[in-house]
Formats: C-alpha cells, sequence, structure tokens
C-alpha cells in the first residue's frame, strides 16, 4: 500500500456472496444466452411489457443495492495519527477510520452528514415541532431553521434542473443502445430507434416499456438527487437523518434478505429433495420426517427461537467482530441464514415430487441401465428437468421475504438496530402517527420503496411462471384464457 | 378410518418428539443456561451467586439430559429435558420465567384470540371466493386484467401497511372505532371489526388469485361444457357446479389453518392491543421469555399436526373417491 492511497476496501461477508451471487446470475445467463431453448423461453418473459417494466425497475433497486455492497475505510489524516502514535522510529503507520463506508454513502455523503436536530417535513425549511427561544429577552415559540438550511434556490426550479438532467441521461443511454444494434446488426439509425421505443412487433422483447420505465425512474430520481442538494426532500427521521437516504440504505437490506437466503435454501432443497425422490425407502423417510418436523413448527415461532439464541451468542462473544459494521453484517447473514433454514421445506417437497415422477420415465431408467451412475443420473438428467420449478420458487420467494423482513422487524427479531432497513425505517416511525399533526413522510417512504420493489418482483416473477409452467394460469397474461373463452363462446 | 386417525396421530409422536428436541438443542445446548442467566440479568457485574439463583428459581440448574446423581428412573427425569420438553406432551407448561403458570395463561388468552381468529377466518373464506368467483365470470375482460392487477398490487403490500393505515384512517381521521383494546361479552365487537376487516384485506390478494386459478382449471372441464349445452345460464353454471367442484381444493387448502386460529395472529393482535395468544407470543419474544416461547412453539406443532389430518379426513369427507389407508 503506497503512500497515496487514502482509502482501502473493505469485504464484508455479506458483500462477496451478494457479488458471488450477481457473478452467478451474470455466468448463469451467459449459459441461458447459449442454450436455444433457455434463450426461447427467456425471450417469453421479455415479450411482456410488463414483465420488462419491472425488469428496469429492478435493475435499478439492483444498481443501488450493489453500489451499496463496495464498502470503504477512508485513512485518517496523518496529523491525527501523529498524536496517537508518538514514539515511533519506524516509518508512520496508516491508521484507517473506525467508519466504514460504502460507495453509495460516499456519492450521497452530503445527505448522510447534513443532520438535523429531529423531524423535517419533506421540502421544509424549519424543523417540525416548535421550540421555545429567547429573542431579545423576549420568549417567543417558533419553528426553530434547519442546522443545513436550504440554499435559495426554490424547489421549483430544483424540479426543473432535475428534469432535464434525468431526461438528458436517459437519452444518453438510449444513444448507447442505439449504437449498440448499429454496430451489432448494421442498422439504420431509424430501424434501431424503432427497435428500441417502437411499438414492439411480434415475438420481439418489449423494450419499450423497459425504456419507458428507466425514464420515468430517471425523471424521479433527476428531481430527487437535485433537490436533495440543498433540502431534506423526504424530510429528516427522529434523530435529524435524511429519510431519502435511509430509503435508499435499506434498499441493500431488502435485497440481500430476499437473495442470500436463496443460497441456504437452494443446497438443502435440492440436495435433499433430489435424495429423498430418487433414492427413496430409507433416505425418503428420514428426509421426509426432517422436513415434516421443521415444517411442523410456526415458520415465525422457529425464527424467533432461532434469532433469540444468535442474539445471545453474539452479545456474548463481542472479540468476533472488529468494527460495528461487521458485527450488524454478521447479524443480516445469521438472519438470512435462518430464514432459509426455515423456508427450504416447501421446495425439497415440490422437488421431491417431482424427482418421484421423473425416476420412473424412460430416459432415466435407459441410462441406469447403461450403468451410469446415480449422482451422474440425478445431476445430468434429472436436475436440469428440475430447473424452472427451481427457478419459480426463486423469483416467487424473493418478494415474501422482503415482505417478512418488515414483519420480523416489527416483531423485534429482524435485522440490527445498526442496519437500515424498511422494516426498522416503519417500526420507528409507526407510533408518530399519533402525534399532532401527523409526521407521516417515513413511513410513505419506506413503504412506497418497498411496494415498488415488491411489485416489480411479483410481476417478474408471474412473467417467469408464465413462460416456464405452461400449466399455470393465475396470471395477467391473457392469451390462453382467450382461447379458452372462445372455446365456450 | 379410525384406525388410520389412530394410526396417524401416533406418528405424530415422533414429530413432536422432534421438535422437542430442535427446540431443546436451540435453548439449551447453543446457549448454556448460564449464558441465558447473565442475559437477563444483565452481561456486567453478575455474581455466580445471583446466576445460581436465577437457575434455581427456574429450575435450569439440573443436568441437561442425565442426572447421575439420581437413582433409577430420575437420572432421566431429574433433568431439564425431562422437566421442560418431555413434560409438555402432558400439556404441562411450567411457569414462564417471569414466574407465571404457562397453562393459565394460554387457557385465558385463548378466547380473544378466538374472537378474532374465527371471524376472520370464515369472513375471509367468503369474500375472496367470491371475489374470485366475479372475476371468473368476468374472465378475459378488461374487468379481469383489472382484478388481478389488484390482486398483485393488494399482495405487493406490506401487511403493516395495511394495519397502520387502517388504524390511522378508521380510527384516528374517522373516529369510527377505538384504535385499540379489548373488552369481554358482547363489547368486544367494536374492538374487533377493524382489525378482522384488516386482516381479511390484507389476505385477499393472494388467496383470491390462487382460487380464480382454480375455478379456471375446473371451467375447461367437460362437465362445464355439458352443463353449458343444456342451456343453464352462465351464472347457474358459475355457482351451482363450478364453484362445489371448485371447493373441494379450496377447503381442503383451507382446512389446515383451522387449528391454528388457536394461536391467534401476531400481528394484528399486538397492533390492536388484544390480550390473545399472538400478543403473548410478541411480548414473550420481546422480553426474551424462553419458556414461554418453547411452549407456544410446542402448542402450534399440535395444532399443525392436527390441522394435516384434518386435511386428509376432508378430503374422504368432500371427495368420495379418495379413500384412507
Amino acid at each position: 500500500m503506497n503512500e497515496t492511497t487514502t482509502f482501502r476496501l473493505v469485504w464484508l461477508w455479506s458483500d462477496i456472496l451478494i457479488w458471488l451471487l450477481f457473478a452467478c446470475c451474470v455466468m448463469g445467463g451467459v449459459w441461458a444466452a447459449r442454450d436455444e431453448t433457455m434463450r426461447q423461453t427467456w425471450r417469453k418473459v421479455g415479450q411482456s411489457a410488463l414483465a420488462m417494466a419491472s425488469a428496469a425497475l429492478l435493475t435499478c433497486y439492483l444498481t443501488i443495492g450493489l453500489l451499496d455492497s463496495i464498502h470503504l475505510q477512508f485513512r485518517l489524516p496523518n496529523h491525527a495519527v501523529a498524536q496517537q502514535v508518538k514514539s515511533d522510529t519506524l516509518a508512520p503507520e496508516i491508521h484507517y477510520s473506525p467508519e466504514v463506508l460504502s460507495v453509495l454513502d460516499v456519492i450521497a455523503s452530503g445527505l448522510r452528514e447534513r443532520r438535523e436536530k429531529t423531524y423535517s417535513a419533506p421540502y421544509a425549511a424549519h424543523l417540525f415541532a416548535k421550540e421555545t427561544r429567547e429573542v431579545n429577552g423576549v420568549q417567543t415559540r417558533e419553528f426553530p431553521a434547519l442546522r443545513h438550511a436550504p440554499q435559495a434556490a426554490d424547489a421549483a426550479s430544483l424540479t426543473a434542473i432535475g428534469l432535464a438532467k434525468g431526461a438528458v441521461v436517459w437519452m444518453g443511454l438510449c444513444g448507447i443502445f442505439v449504437l449498440y444494434r448499429i454496430a451489432r446488426y448494421a442498422q439504420s439509425v431509424r430501424s434501431a430507434l424503432n427497435a428500441l421505443l417502437g411499438k414492439p412487433q411480434a415475438k420481439a422483447l418489449a423494450w419499450r416499456s423497459f425504456m419507458l420505465t428507466l425514464l420515468i425512474v430517471f425523471l424521479f430520481a433527476g428531481v430527487l438527487c437535485q433537490s436533495s442538494g440543498g433540502l431534506h426532500v423526504f424530510g429528516t427521521d427522529k434523530v435529524g437523518q435524511d429519510v431519502f437516504y435511509l430509503t435508499l440504505k435499506s434498499i441493500r437490506t431488502a435485497l440481500l434478505i430476499g437473495t442470500l437466503t436463496t443460497l441456504v435454501t437452494l443446497p438443502l432443497a435440492i440436495l435433499l429433495g433430489l435424495v429423498a425422490g430418487y433414492r427413496g425407502g430409507w433416505w425418503d423417510d428420514v428426509i421426509q420426517y426432517v422436513y415434516t418436523v421443521l415444517n411442523s413448527i410456526p415458520g415465525v415461532l422457529l425464527i424467533a427461537a432461532m434469532v433469540l439464541m444468535m442474539q445471545v451468542i453474539i452479545n456474548m462473544h463481542p472479540e468476533w467482530f472488529e468494527t460495528a459494521a461487521q458485527r450488524s453484517d454478521a447479524r443480516l447473514l445469521a438472519l438470512c441464514f435462518i430464514l432459509g433454514l426455515t423456508s427450504w421445506t416447501g421446495l425439497c417437497r415440490l422437488l421431491r415430487a417431482e424427482t418421484l415422477k421423473l425416476r420412473e420415465l424412460e430416459y432415466v431408467q435407459a441410462a441406469r441401465a447403461f450403468g451410469v451412475s446415480d449422482l451422474a443420473i440425478m445431476w445430468r438428467h434429472i436436475l436440469p428437468n428440475l430447473f424452472h420449478i427451481i427457478l419459480i420458487a426463486l423469483v416467487m420467494d424473493f418478494s415474501g421475504l422482503v415482505l417478512s423482513e418488515a414483519v420480523l422487524s416489527y416483531i423485534g427479531i429482524g435485522v440490527d438496530a445498526n442496519t437500515t432497513s424498511f422494516g426498522s425505517m416503519i417500526n420507528a416511525a409507526r407510533l408518530e402517527l399519533s402525534r399532532e399533526p401527523v409526521v407521516w413522510w417515513i413511513l410513505v417512504a419506506a413503504f412506497v420503496f418497498m411496494f415498488m420493489l415488491v411489485l416489480a418482483a411479483n410481476v417478474l416473477a408471474d412473467a417467469v411462471r408464465d413462460a416456464f409452467d405452461p400449466r399455470w394460469q393465475g396470471g395477467v397474461g391473457r392469451t390462453r384464457l382467450k382461447r379458452a373463452a372462445k372455446v365456450l363462446a | 378410518m379410525i384406525a388410520y386417525i389412530v394410526r396417524r396421530l401416533l406418528y405424530a409422536i415422533p414429530i413432536l418428539l422432534g421438535v422437542n428436541l430442535i427446540t431443546f438443542a436451540l435453548f439449551f445446548l447453543v446457549n448454556s443456561p448460564d449464558d441465558m442467566a447473565r442475559m437477563q440479568l444483565g452481561v456486567k457485574r453478575v455474581t455466580p451467586e445471583a446466576i445460581q439463583q436465577w437457575k434455581a428459581e427456574r429450575g435450569y440448574d439440573k443436568p441437561l439430559v442425565w442426572n447421575e446423581a439420581a437413582s433409577g428412573f430420575h437420572k432421566m427425569s431429574e433433568t431439564i429435558f425431562f422437566d421442560k420438553s418431555l413434560r409438555m406432551f402432558a400439556l404441562d407448561f411450567g411457569r414462564s420465567d417471569d414466574g407465571r403458570d404457562i397453562g393459565l395463561e394460554i387457557r385465558s388468552r385463548m378466547v380473544p384470540s378466538l374472537a378474532i381468529a374465527v371471524p376472520t377466518f370464515f369472513l375471509s373464506l367468503f369474500v375472496t371466493v367470491s371475489f374470485a368467483l366475479l372475476l371468473v365470470f368476468f374472465r378475459a375482460t378488461v374487468l379481469d386484467t383489472a382484478g388481478v392487477v389488484l390482486c398483485v398490487a393488494a399482495m405487493s403490500i406490506s401487511g403493516l401497511f395495511y394495519i397502520i393505515g387502517g388504524q390511522y384512517v378508521v380510527s384516528k381521521v374517522w373516529n369510527l372505532v377505538p384504535i385499540s383494546g379489548y373488552a369481554s361479552g358482547l363489547d368486544a365487537t367494536r374492538f374487533l371489526i377493524l382489525p378482522v376487516i384488516i386482516s381479511m384485506l390484507a389476505g385477499l390478494g393472494s388467496s383470491a388469485r390462487w382460487y380464480r386459478a382454480i375455478f379456471l382449471e375446473e371451467i375447461n372441464r367437460d362437465y362445464v361444457r355439458t352443463a353449458r349445452a343444456k342451456g343453464l345460464s352462465e351464472l347457474r353454471v358459475l355457482f351451482r357446479h363450478v364453484l362445489k367442484n371448485a371447493l373441494i381444493p379450496i377447503l381442503t387448502g383451507v382446512v389446515v389453518v383451522i387449528p391454528t386460529l388457536f394461536m391467534g395472529s401476531l400481528l394484528i393482535e399486538s397492533f390492536f392491543g388484544i390480550p390473545g395468544l399472538g400478543s403473548y407470543t410478541i411480548d414473550a419474544i420481546g422480553s426474551q421469555d424462553f419458556a414461554v416461547v418453547r411452549a407456544m412453539v410446542f402448542i402450534g406443532s399440535v395444532l399443525y399436526i392436527l390441522g394435516l389430518l384434518l386435511t386428509d379426513i376432508s378430503y374422504t369427507l368432500v371427495d368420495p373417491r379418495v379413500r384412507l389407508q
């Protein structure tokens, strides 16, 4: 490490895992693009305008979450170090701030550092509650001005500038897309633009809804970012933190809980489900027994029991963690682990049932007759045919997990108090509804951002299920229904 | 049939034993009673005597699974595992960590829990089935799409939002019902209306969508076509023929939750201040009263297993083709 570096990267465990998962998804995408049937099925997902719109929204969430998953520690300035290290003859040691920040924190450092005293409403120039102040010996009750008073620029012009910036970024993105299509398919500018923004032709990907969703998001983001340069666009919370910043930070927690849990669920469910279904007999009995036992304990109670025990362990061993960030990170991971341990049974049962069916099919029996080993049969012949069940279960679980985080935080068995999450925001703010006038902005911000995330995930999950499970007909897609209606008419 | 039920009940014993083993391992092996005592008494400034006394008061000072000091059968019975886990099979839950009789507490809190869970159960079944049938009646029209979109949106909203929003609008802004609280007897109704409606609404989205899928599967069957060919009206076909047949999967899917109605709802009860088992559990989790959590885990498992049994029996009742063996 040389003299000029001002920060060092800190890899928290959850960062490593989420990036690993992301890399796996990218690799899975590359693999799926090579396989003709997979590509066709995924194209079916992409043809749905709703699915593409939610994919755009999820991409934005993911970007924020990933930015928030690269952590740094800044180097302390030398003079501060010099005071600490008095008598060293060696080269001055490099000291780093104990505060672990993410890239998102650095980008939004303005938001993070402009803390007020307590609640203030969105776009307000003063605190929420009146305070008694003495002016020239006369006591008056008035709204104290914010510590970081908004600059003179008014909200309207900030909004206009923000809208313009958002639109410019969006057009830049469109330009990149068009250039890519021109380079890749040798299209004219006009037809490339048409493919991107025109009405999608039959069997074409619904890029238009993707881009339009991005446009809306960018416009909003432009306004919010521009205005939060001097204002608190979503207000501040009880200890004066900017609510917009808290909301952004919550996204990572939600994504982590929704995705990392699957790292525990998947191996357990796949391995046990396959073995139980394929080997049968004694294996099957034991595995069925295990998941019946786990299943019969009410989910929340099992999670509560495990989390309580985990809290005792972590409290008893403060020496395991160097920084507060590591400690809350460990708690978050443990929560994911616990959620995974309690939620693999459903998928395992599905996989077992499907394996039982597949085991009897001719091609598996033929493989067995050829003397292929059990492991090879499970890996090469059965697992690929379970893929759609696994995928559907994954995307369906995501939204449920995000929602359950809020509930768990309310019960008091959710994330660490230092970790910002939608649940902890809601929990902290729910009692303030009984105030007069009402402190509503924290709840609204948390609920709206959580709602958009879960809605997008649900819609995408529906589209994936529509494409991968032809028998399912509960989605919004109406083609099959129309056919059915015609038959009936 | 009776032989089947008896066999199923016997099969429940190893499962409950497994549940007990898991909770025992969680509560006593992962952390020793000493750790728990230190947690409860505060980590700092705690004397060994205080820990000993805390453990003795709650019966945690015995060996975990095997008592060398005792003789004969007491080698087994004078242990924490016997006292705290096996005794639950006799519905003896012992005392909570703050010294109250858990069994008594559960019996007195069951009524408010049922008072809220039973009406919720029937109301939501009725409303969701009707809503889903309505969607199927307008299938493949704009109304149907709008309904499904509404369902997806409704299930994307956090349950907390329904509760907080409902309490705020109905109780605070409109002042229609009290925000929270409970009274015994008929007086309880005004406290119960809002929680019942809110929990109905919170579950509407996902179950209505699921029922709609079941109805749609049913509507392509031959008997439906025959009924139409006979010249029956669409409404009649839906309500007399489709509904009856689709009720089989719906009812059997719903039966499993009936016994767990006793447990009450965690969130609703604690938000509305209803002194039921759900809020009891939440309070226990909040105050880290492990004895209560253990007892609730056991009861929950018993009720769930009972629900599974009821499901299987209800299959034979509504569908004569299914035979239990």
